[in-house]
């Protein structure tokens, strides 16, 4: 076999493969770096404080207060609380509607891809995953997140008090990465585990109940992903090999049961990941009234 | 949900419905079965360790896991590091702020930056004189260790507590091992403790603390609000309630004031001659 075959397959093998010969590694990466960005500068915001005295944001994704003013509160958390019975301060309305407003306006799901720790494992997992070939486990519906949704809140009631809140890996992860640990590395490791062996990208995309919250906040987004050129795909499924939520893609780039290429599911966590890893410039992420195709 | 029933329906019965039903039936009481698993364990897991210590203003434990988000904005404001969040593993709700006494106290500071940084009700802005705050109940839990108990003047506990006199005050006892000294017993009073355990943490027992601070439910036993103290009352009334008594005589003690039975020197049968130690100090009190 010649070496530029080689070369093709071995390509071919690793999705975006394609698109690094093209775009070159910088671009075919471009999303995926901005959102590590995001996530690690996040992440750095909240440790500063605790490792290096600057305190420029306090707390945790929970709950936080950046440079003394601006309160800032999971909503997720604060409707867990409202079902668990109390009502809270001001500054926790005030924070949560805050960020709900942002999530409704940008998109629900920017949380899960642009902001949420638990990504970075999940994605490791994935990326783990598709090296190693493996295939197979079982897969629960991408429905029991909104029941797990729902069940989190019922028990939040029924115990009065924020019972998902003693497991949730999505908390735990960031607070164990700012306030320590202890067996806390159980739950995320478990979680890698359930990704790389059981369930492909089965976390955050079929169980968690926070992700389901966003989701929840995703139908009015203004950011979203259109498969602008979809008259150029190949078929080559490197989109839906890297997309935590492939089944967001098929309406807008083969036009079923839609017409326009505006991806407009609300599980789409907005990650670029697509636009990235396509060789033919299908995808680029633009708003959700830019229905033109070129 | 909605893309399965959107899809058109088979060619022969009803596949897609009963498909869906089927996964319905499945996810639902799969994340029945997790959250319930969750309830169960949050429900067991909230019993706290005795020795670990909510902030000041916590609500009742029920109301505090409520409320409280783990957001860990008062261990943050706390300047003296006492406070920090729960890890998986240490017993107490995951996530939520407590502090061990024996390790760091409490230092009460007087504007209380834990309760004003909480951003949900978890601590209540309420309290606003530290000196109110009831994180716990300082305990003298062992009476065989405490040096105090043994006749020392270790005093430490009473020494360091910030409502010194009030709090803890030393109370004035008979020794009777050594039947001429006194013992200065460090004594809680609960209407000025305020739990935050700079007696338990300044206990200089090697290991374990002699005085303990305790969750008010396990250190104090409820008031019995039905039983009458008759001094009480008396004073209240100025006078006894049900009259003067009548005052039997009482053999043995006559000349003596009603009540009083304790016996003098030279009273009372004579038993024996008391021995004389050579040294003086021997009183010869017997119990």
């Amino acid at each position: 076999m010649s070496a530029p075959a080689n070369a093709i397959r071995a390509a071919r093998a690793r999705p975006g493969g394609e698109a690094v010969a093209v775009k070159g590694w910088l671009i075919a990466h471009k999303w995926l770096l901005l959102r590590r960005l995001s996530q690690f500068g996040i992440l750095a915001l909240f440790l500063a404080g605790p490792w290096f005295g600057l305190w420029i944001v306090k707390g945790n994704l929970s709950s936080s207060l950046t440079l003394g003013v601006l309160p800032l509160t999971d909503p997720y958390l604060l409707v867990q609380s409202l079902a668990a019975g109390t009502l809270p301060y001001r500054e926790a309305l005030l924070g949560a509607g805050i960020a709900l407003a942002f999530y409704l306006l940008i998109g629900g799901r920017v949380y899960c891809s642009w902001v949420c720790p638990v990504n970075l494992v999940t994605d490791a997992a994935a990326w783990l995953r598709r090296r190693l070939g493996l295939k197979g486990g079982k897969i629960p519906s991408s429905d029991t997140r909104y029941w797990l949704l729902g069940f989190t809140l019922l028990a939040a009631f029924a115990t009065g008090s924020l019972a998902w809140e003693w497991v949730n890996p999505v908390s735990m992860l960031h607070r164990g990465l700012i306030f320590g640990f202890g067996l806390a590395w159980g739950i995320v490791g478990g979680l890698f585990l359930y990704d790389l062996l059981i369930a492909s990208r089965g976390w955050c995309g079929h169980v968690c109940p926070m992700g389901a919250f966003y989701s929840l906040l995703g139908a009015t987004a203004l950011i979203r992903v259109s498969a602008d050129k979809r008259d150029a795909c190949n078929d080559c499924m490197d989109c839906f090999a890297v997309c935590p939520e492939p089944q967001v893609i098929r309406p807008a780039l083969k036009a079923a049961g839609q017409t326009h290429p505006v991806i407009l599911d609300r599980n789409c966590t907005t990650c670029g990941r697509c636009v990235d890893v396509c060789g033919k410039d299908v995808f680029r992420i633009t708003t959700r009234f830019d229905r033109s195709e070129s | 949900m909605s893309d399965i029933q959107d899809k058109p329906a088979g060619p022969v019965g009803n596949p897609p419905r009963r498909r869906f039903l089927k996964e319905v039936a499945g996810v639902a009481g799969g994340a029945c079965l997790l959250s319930l698993g969750v309830g169960l364990y949050a429900k067991q897991a909230s019993a706290r360790p005795a020795t670990a210590l909510r902030p000041p203003g916590a609500l009742a434990e029920s109301d505090f896991l409520a409320a409280c988000v783990r957001c860990g904005l008062c261990v943050r404001d706390c300047p003296y590091d006492t406070l920090k969040l729960a890890e998986l593993g240490d017993g107490v709700a995951t996530g939520t702020p407590y502090f061990t006494a024996r390790d760091v106290a409490c230092e009460m500071c007087e504007d209380i930056p834990c309760v004003v940084a909480c951003p949900t009700a978890a601590l209540d802005r309420g309290l606003t004189d530290i000196g109110k705050a009831r994180m716990g109940l300082a305990v003298l839990i062992d009476h065989e260790t405490c040096l105090n108990f043994l006749g020392l003047r270790c005093d430490v506990c009473y020494r360091v507590c910030p409502v010194i006199d009030k709090a803890i005050t030393l109370e004035r006892m008979h020794n009777p091992r050594s039947d001429r000294h006194a013992m200065l017993l460090p004594t809680v009073h609960s209407d000025y403790c305020t739990g935050c355990g700079k007696c338990e943490k300044s206990c200089v027992l090697p290991g374990e603390a002699a005085i303990k601070v305790l969750p008010v439910k396990l250190a104090q036993g409820s008031r019995a609000e039905h039983y009458r103290k008759g001094w009480e009352e008396k004073d209240a009334a100025g006078g006894s309630l049900i009259g003067d008594q009548i005052e039997m005589p009482v053999r043995g003690l006559e000349g003596k004031a009603y009540g009083d039975t304790r016996v003098g020197p030279g009273e009372g049968p004579a038993t024996r001659e008391p021995v004389q130690s050579p040294s003086g100090i021997d009183s010869g009190w017997k119990p």
